[in-house]
């Protein structure tokens, strides 16, 4: 198995697709008549000039790392969540509900933010709950449904903020006003404004995941709903509450990842706060083809890649639309999963043993 | 009929057009078996490249307005055509996940046409002018509401017709509903499964590109981000599952998706008075609807439920309705198929 030529094989294909949409994406730059090297150089210092930056790449990291987590859960039971952008929304909404009327002193800041996460959690599950509840029960198609649900939130949160959450003075769609400090997540410090605590909690959600997902009786019937649904049904697994079990878990730690949004990240409850990045934990877990190790490692990369991004605009020699960051790792996703192909009908036996999904 | 009525109904089929369009190309690629989920970000970067040919075409002074539009219309339909053609490639050539890949495309292509959008954005181009059809514009009622539009939209009814022949009175379509159904049968029988794949995806593809140009040259003028066409998509394919993959059915969806829209728009900025009193909640909550209604027409036709409801229906209702409510997807519907 492991001749030279097969680890040959298998190196091209690691490097091939990011060579080819690095060139992709270089070449779309040529065209609108900038420097790629530039475009480099602004995205390497907008993410790691300073500890400043790369706090704001671990801002991206948390929220990133910690929905990518639950959706190689949902993965592992067959279920494409789609509406996970939508549960971090709801557990945004929910701390944001949180933040302006659990009123506590500051004294008591950190048993107000726990509870405000456990809000948020609380808020993402019961979004995953519907979704959960339409597909097993009512039968509507999971995409769909998340779709749905993802729109619904958007212009529930829009409401609320051009409504009953709206500025005293000035109100206006653009956000609610700042929550009171001791709502908000404190950052570590000035030079590196990033919150501990919830780094902590990524952690112990990776390792806890983990754990669930390869050595006990629930991780094993979610690799069997996944694998093949009728039969799991026949070898006597719940599926149904393997199923929603998955949802919920999942919608836990989106919501989570929503609350940091707006009690870190923004400091108040913007339209769209998920910031498309329930889509971008879909893209990591898809171009890991579903395994959970190295989560953490790529949503870190393509954290660096959005905080950068932001460069791009601000760049006076670039002026160039930071959608270019989305571009880079949606060819990125697409050309692994080509190439993943490619290696398979055309390699076989160069591939890592399908079973090893850890 | 007091003619403002029939205006706004004339503009409603003229807006759902985009819709019908994309609903009947996503129609034909999944009854050949393949699912294009690719559909929101195609319209986009579609309408993007439509509007930027359209426009590029205007400013070069060579050509005249049929002409700038032809072009942006070409320009759009090949983007849908190769992004749906890559769907089925890896599908059939790599083995790949039809709804995976969709899905990634989907958001490839959202931000594509955002960033090669950046320079079009606002700026006014080429636009799809009116064409009263001569003598059919003068049916009462009929003529106000369908025969004074834009050649797109009789194109759209043209479609909805030739694809219901092809569909269920030819023998092209005979072998089109068969490799999205039994692929293995019709592969026995003769059909060359994949090949009518390749064509029937690339044929969807097209017209979606098609739609995505009747966005940004006609209904949506222009381009902006975010797209003004954004989540249509996804509400397009909705709609093929509401119109139970039949030609007609899916019309009817995407002119009542048009409909709701207008109504709650017309709501959103005249306010709603029911005998004479205003009535006052926050409007913008009817952006709601429409997502709603797409939840509630899957819950209807997806079985479970409506299921129960019938049950409470005496028999002779329950098997016609159950009858009109059918909605079942080709049974090889986001499947590969391996010739041996």
């Amino acid at each position: 198995m492991k001749s030279p030529r097969a680890l040959a094989i298998r190196l091209t294909f690691l490097i091939l697709p990011i060579a080819i949409s690095l060139a992709v994406a270089a070449a779309l730059v040529i065209a609108v008549g900038r420097d790629p090297l530039e475009v480099v150089d602004a995205l390497w210092k907008g993410a790691f000039k300073d500890t400043r930056k790369l706090g704001g790449v671990f801002n991206f990291w948390i929220p990133l790392t910690l929905v990518s987590i639950g959706l190689v859960v949902t993965f592992r039971a067959g279920l494409w969540n789609i509406g996970v952008e939508g549960q971090m929304m709801m557990g945004a909404l929910f701390a944001s509900w949180g933040a302006q009327y659990l009123l506590l002193p500051a004294s008591l800041s950190p048993l107000l933010n726990v509870i405000l996460i456990a809000l948020a959690a609380l808020g993402g599950m019961f979004w995953a709950f519907v979704v959960g509840l339409l597909k097993i029960r009512l039968g509507v198609n999971e995409i769909f449904g998340g779709v749905a649900l993802n729109a619904l939130v958007n212009v529930i949160s829009i409401y609320l903020i051009s409504g009953p959450w709206q500025p005293r003075i000035g109100g206006s769609a653009q956000g609610t006003e700042p929550f009171p400090t001791p709502a908000l997540l404190p950052e570590y410090s000035p030079a590196f404004p990033v919150n501990l605590f919830m780094i902590a909690l990524v952690i112990a959600a990776f390792v806890i995941v983990t754990i669930m997902l390869n050595a006990t009786r629930w991780g094993l019937n979610l690799k069997a709903v996944g694998a093949n649904m009728r039969s799991a049904l026949l070898l006597g697994v719940a599926t149904e509450r393997a199923s929603m079990s998955a949802f919920l878990v999942c919608g836990t730690l989106a919501g989570i990842a929503g609350s940091y949004r707006v009690l870190f990240t923004f400091d108040n409850l913007r339209p769209l706060a998920s910031g498309g990045i329930g889509f971008l934990g879909l893209l990591v877990v898809l171009l890991l083809s579903m395994r959970l190790l190295w989560a953490p490692l790529i949503a870190f990369a393509f954290a660096a890649i959005l905080t950068g991004s932001t460069r791009l605009q601000i760049a006076p020699s670039l002026k160039l639309d930071s959608s270019l960051a989305g571009v880079l790792q949606g060819m990125l996703v697409l050309f692994v999963i080509l190439f993943h192909g490619v290696q398979e009908v055309f390699f076989p036996g160069t591939l890592e043993d399908e079973d090893d999904e850890q | 009929m007091n003619e403002e009525f029939l205006n706004t109904l004339g503009s409603i089929i003229g807006t759902a057009t985009p819709l019908v369009i994309a609903s009947l190309g996503e129609t034909i690629t999944e009854r050949a078996g393949v699912v294009n989920l690719s559909l929101d970000g195609s319209l986009a970067l579609a309408a993007v490249t439509g509007f930027a040919a359209a426009w590029t075409a205007q400013e070069a002074g060579l050509l005249d307005l049929p002409a700038q539009i032809a072009v942006g219309i070409g320009a759009a339909m090949l983007v849908g055509a190769l992004i749906a053609l890559l769907v089925i490639f890896s599908s059939i050539k790599l083995r790949r996940d039809q709804v995976a890949v969709g899905f990634v495309l989907t958001l490839l292509a959202a931000d594509l046409a955002r960033f090669l959008g950046a320079d079009y954005t606002r700026i006014p181009g080429p636009q799809i002018t009116r064409f009263a059809i001569p003598v059919l514009e003068d049916i009462p009622v009929l003529g106000i509401v369908l025969f004074q539009q834009n050649l797109l939209v009789y194109f759209s009814y043209l479609l909805m017709f030739v694809i219901w022949f092809w569909l269920f009175r030819s023998k092209g379509g005979l072998a089109l509903r068969a490799i999205g159904e039994r692929p293995e049968a019709a592969y026995a029988r003769g059909a060359p499964v994949q090949r009518l794949r390749y064509w029937y995806t690339f044929l969807g593809g097209a017209l979606v590109g098609l739609a995505g140009a009747a966005y940004s040259l006609n209904v949506k003028p222009g381009w902006s981000s975010p797209p003004a066409m954004q989540g249509d998509g996804w509400i397009a394919l909705a709609i093929v599952i509401f119109g139970g993959w039949h030609p007609f059915r899916v019309v009817l969806g995407a002119y009542l998706f048009a409909a709701l829209r207008a109504i709650s728009g017309y709501i959103q900025t005249n306010g709603l008075f029911i005998f004479g009193q205003e009535i006052s909640f926050p409007f913008v909550l009817l952006n709601t609807l429409p997502w709603l209604l797409m939840i509630v027409t899957l819950l209807i036709v997806s079985g479970g439920l409506t299921e129960r409801l019938l049950q409470y229906m005496p028999r002779a209702v329950q098997r016609r309705l159950r009858a009109f409510l059918r909605s079942d997807p080709p049974r090889a519907l986001a499947t590969r198929f391996e010739a041996e």
